[in-house]
């Protein structure tokens, strides 16, 4: 393996990492509820710019970064309590419209509390670069891979071994049988929002201090979230996982042998070529419709 | 039957009265140019609201195929230096030939996947405007020459006001046509479509050519009124508040679509005196109307007097 | 001569063979029903003639042709039409207007004298809006013509989806469990409607769990059995045949 491959290596897998949580995000809610949110790249934003603002007030990384996740969370909750709960049985259009809308209101409070300027977050553990195999990588996308590893765990006993998070897997295999069997379907879909914008404001402060952060900054990571959960079948966790590695991999190989221009293309043109030959993406369900 | 025909007739008449009349109420240039945008984006609209209202196919997308005709006739007259109506229609063929090709593909795809795909090709053809700049001019834009036999606003108010009339006519007689008919079934049952002979494919096909054709004829004639073109006409926010027009006026309701398109074209500006609260207020708008009237105002209305009547 | 003939076919589900070689032929101008306890893969053997589903094995020949894989609009245009048991009707429409989508075949399509709203296709649709009323009267539903599907009963939405598949002028018409859901007094017009339509000549192809009104109507019945073919004949033959009795006592 050359070094100047290995670097390339680095910086996707550190660029997917965040890719997969966000992507976990967008499956967690489209698991639960069915609908696709427009806003979660916000929640990776708020996260960022949150934790910016309680280091500002001279709190200390751990409880900063803590308090900007519980405040995101919130947004979560309030999402799914004033805007989506609602409008239970809108169309998937209509739905997909409230949470565009959802996503400017937050680009739009928080450029109006905490302005436009980019704010960068002191890295976790130094900026001192180490080196492997001739190639560098930064503590910092330790931090993001070690952090997405964890989470990810986390998140595979939650869903395998808690209650709730059992009740929410029933609930998106079937949502009419979860009620009949007694499930808060309601509480279900609370805390999924809430859950998915936790995962959302964590990926956003574990990057924070390589891409620096301001209010727009959710926008193209809300979209090649969107990409990895799609790539690995929506609503498929593990799935998104991968389909979030392919991309921030992809992304990085082609921006170090390709046009470094085209790097935000990438992903996208990834997503439409597998879309073309897999339609409901690499690990989606296949299966005859049926009648 | 003769109800529906007279509210169709009765609709266009009004339309055509509001365009008549308005120029009496608009006393400046830049209201002039509000009306016009509004016209402008209510075309985009209506071509957009076959597919995504009466086709049921989502397209977060359409605002690279404004790109495309707006760029199109910006390098043909400018960098070839072709006739501007002669670019005009050969961005307009160029558009419907790349969305009949990329039709068959992306339309197979249902739902969220159809979402993504669309806006997936929105973002990649966006990207490639803003990266080749010796053809664009990259983001700063380009300068385009306009129509030399259009000297002032007025005349671009009653060409772009007339255009909308007939968009909106041409659009209510295909959607009562046995393609607006299969059209709609589509939308409603595709496996009942097709066991009563409609291919649905072509139909998906067709639509979305034809929706792509309307938003490149309203980039180039956009690019040929204001004399310059940036891509954030081709980008993903374009696009957004292009669907965002159509859901809010209403799917599947051209009326709907024309009204969605003058509210979502007025609100900024009125909301303009909030300064840095506009994006906030404007977000929370959008979110209280799709809440509490999620199948778009005129679609509400309608069904309120339908119920009135009973 | 027959008009349908299915051979050897076969379709799997992840393993699971809904259809398994299944061979049979069905002849013009019969009733022709279909039946066997829920699962045994009628709805799935529809799918399959209409070319809804895609067989993992065997052929269907329609009028002589070899029809395997053809899309369902291609067999439409020859002259076969369905209807559904799970009802798939265009919600977004008007009765009168589901209806004339089944007529879709039979009209004008031009792009451009639809667009410019040429009088040749409004001509054509105030044929067709005639004709397809005369449907709507002959299954019973003239009142509700330009009534939203979203408010009509499912009783009536069973009879628009029959007027639908005849609208599109079918040879022969398969029609799932029509009768399903609705009370006796409805199934009773129902079963006047399937006779007024093999009247017509159209060959009926009827899968149904009433199983008076089966042995009443049938000309000939095919029984199927977890994808296979169980035993097929005449009313009175399948009536008398010992593996039926088992299947439908004992399942
Ligand atoms: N699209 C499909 N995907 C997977 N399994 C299917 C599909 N369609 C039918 N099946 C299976 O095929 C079998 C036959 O079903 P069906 O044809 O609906 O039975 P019937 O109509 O006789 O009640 C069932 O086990 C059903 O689960
Ligand atoms: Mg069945």
């Amino acid at each position: 393996m050359s070094a100047e491959f290995l670097q390339f290596l680095f910086s996707g897998v550190t660029l997917g990492a965040t890719y997969a949580l966000v992507g976990l995000g967008f499956s967690i809610i489209y698991n639960a509820s069915h609908v696709i949110n427009f806003a979660q790249g916000e929640f990776v934003m708020m996260g960022g710019m949150g934790t910016v603002f309680f280091l500002g007030l001279g709190l200390p990384m751990p409880v900063a970064i803590l308090a900007a996740i519980a405040l995101t969370t919130l947004f979560g909750f309030g999402l799914e309590r004033f805007a989506i709960a609602p409008a239970r049985g809108a169309s998937v259009v209509t739905l997909i419209i409230i949470t565009i809308g959802a996503s400017i209101v937050m680009r739009g409070l928080v450029q109006v509390v905490w302005g436009k300027e980019f704010h960068a977050i002191p890295s976790f553990s130094g900026d001192e670069p180490i080196m492997i195999g001739g190639a560098t990588i930064l503590p910092q996308s330790l931090w993001v891979l070690g952090v997405t590893v964890l989470l990810v765990l986390a998140l595979r006993y939650f869903f395998e071994k808690t209650i709730m998070g059992k009740a929410i897997i029933a609930t998106s295999l079937n949502r009419d049988a979860a009620l009949l069997m007694g499930i808060n379907v309601r509480l279900v879909l609370f805390i999924s929002f809430g859950l998915s914008a936790a995962l959302g404001a964590a990926a956003g402060i574990l990057v924070a201090p390589i891409t620096l952060t301001n209010f727009e900054a959710g926008i193209m990571l809300g979209l090649k979230g969107f990409c990895a959960a799609i790539l690995g079948g929506l609503g498929n966790g593990m799935g998104a996982v991968a389909g979030g590695m392919i991309v921030g991999i992809a992304e990085a190989m082609g921006a170090g042998y390709w046009i470094s221009e085209y790097k935000d293309a990438v992903a996208f043109i990834l997503i439409l070529l597998v879309l073309f030959f897999k339609p409901s993406g690499l690990f989606g369900k296949t299966g005859t419709e049926r009648v | 039957m003769n109800k529906l025909k007279s509210a169709r007739t009765g609709g266009i008449l009004v339309l055509m009265a509001i365009i008549a009349v308005l120029p009496l109420f608009l006393d400046n240039a830049f209201q002039f140019e509000i009306a016009i945008l509004i016209f402008f984006n209510a075309i985009v609209c209506i071509g957009l609201n076959l597919l995504v209202g009466y086709g049921g196919q989502i397209s977060l997308g359409h605002g690279a195929f404004v790109g495309l005709g707006a760029y199109g006739s910006a390098i043909l007259t400018m960098q070839q230096e072709w006739d501007p109506l002669l670019s005009m229609v050969v961005a307009a063929a160029f558009t419907g030939g790349l969305c009949f090709i990329i039709a068959r593909p992306i339309l197979k795809l249902k739902g969220h996947y159809l979402a993504m795909a669309t806006l997936g090709m929105g973002i990649i053809i966006s990207i490639v405007i803003n990266t080749e700049d010796q053809l664009t001019g990259g983001p700063d834009g380009m300068y385009v020459d306009g129509l030399s036999f259009m000297t002032d606003q007025i005349q671009w108010y009653w060409l772009i006001g007339g255009l909308l009339v007939f968009s909106v006519w041409a659009s209510l007689n295909l959607i009562h046509s046995p393609i607006g008919r299969a059209l709609r079934a589509v939308h409603g049952s595709e496996v009942a479509a097709e066991v009563v002979g409609v291919d649905t494919t072509q139909y998906k096909v067709l639509i979305f050519v034809v929706s792509g054709v309307f938003a490149s004829v309203v980039g180039s004639l956009g690019v040929y009124y204001s004399n310059f073109v940036t891509p954030d006409i081709a980008g993903f926010f374009h696009s957004i508040e292009l669907v965002v027009m159509v859901v809010f006026g209403g799917m599947a309701s051209t009326f709907g679509a024309v009204i969605g398109a003058a509210i979502l074209t007025i609100l900024p500006q009125v909301l303009t005196f909030l300064h840095d609260f506009e994006h906030l207020v404007f977000g929370l708008i959008l979110m209280l109307t799709m809440i509490f009237l999620p199948k778009g105002l005129v679609p509400t209305i309608a069904d309120f007097f339908k119920k009135g009547d009973k | 001569m027959s008009l349908l003939k299915v051979e050897n076919l076969s379709i799997e589900f992840g393993g699971v063979k809904a259809i398994d070689d299944l061979t049979f032929t069905i002849e013009p101008g019969t009733i022709h029903s279909i039946i066997g306890p829920n699962g045994a893969g009628k709805t799935t053997l529809f799918n399959l003639i209409t070319g809804v589903y895609t067989p993992t094995s065997g052929t269907v020949l329609y009028d002589d042709e070899g029809v395997t894989g053809f899309k369902p609009f291609e067999l439409a245009a020859r002259g076969m039409s369905r209807t559904f048991q799970n009802l798939q009707i265009f919600f977004n429409m008007t009765a009168i207007e589901n209806v004339m989508v089944g007529a879709h075949l039979h009209l004008n399509r031009g792009f451009f004298s639809s667009f410019f709203g040429l009088p040749t296709i409004k001509e054509g649709d105030r044929h067709c809006r005639e004709t397809c009323l005369e449907l709507l009267d002959f299954v019973g539903l003239r009142d509700y013509a330009d009534t939203d599907t979203d408010s009509m009963p499912y009783g009536a939405l069973k009879r628009l989806e029959i007027a639908r598949a005849l609208a599109s002028k079918p040879k022969i018409l398969l029609l799932d469990e029509p009768a399903a859901g609705l009370n006796p007094a409805e199934s009773r017009e129902i079963d006047e409607v399937i006779k007024k339509v093999a009247e017509r000549g159209i060959t009926v192809v009827l899968v149904e769990h009433d199983m008076k009104m089966v042995m009443e109507i049938s000309d000939h019945i095919l029984v199927l059995d977890y994808g296979r073919k169980l035993t097929e004949g005449t009313a009175q033959e399948v009536r008398n045949n010992p593996d039926v009795i088992a299947a439908y006592l004992g399942g």
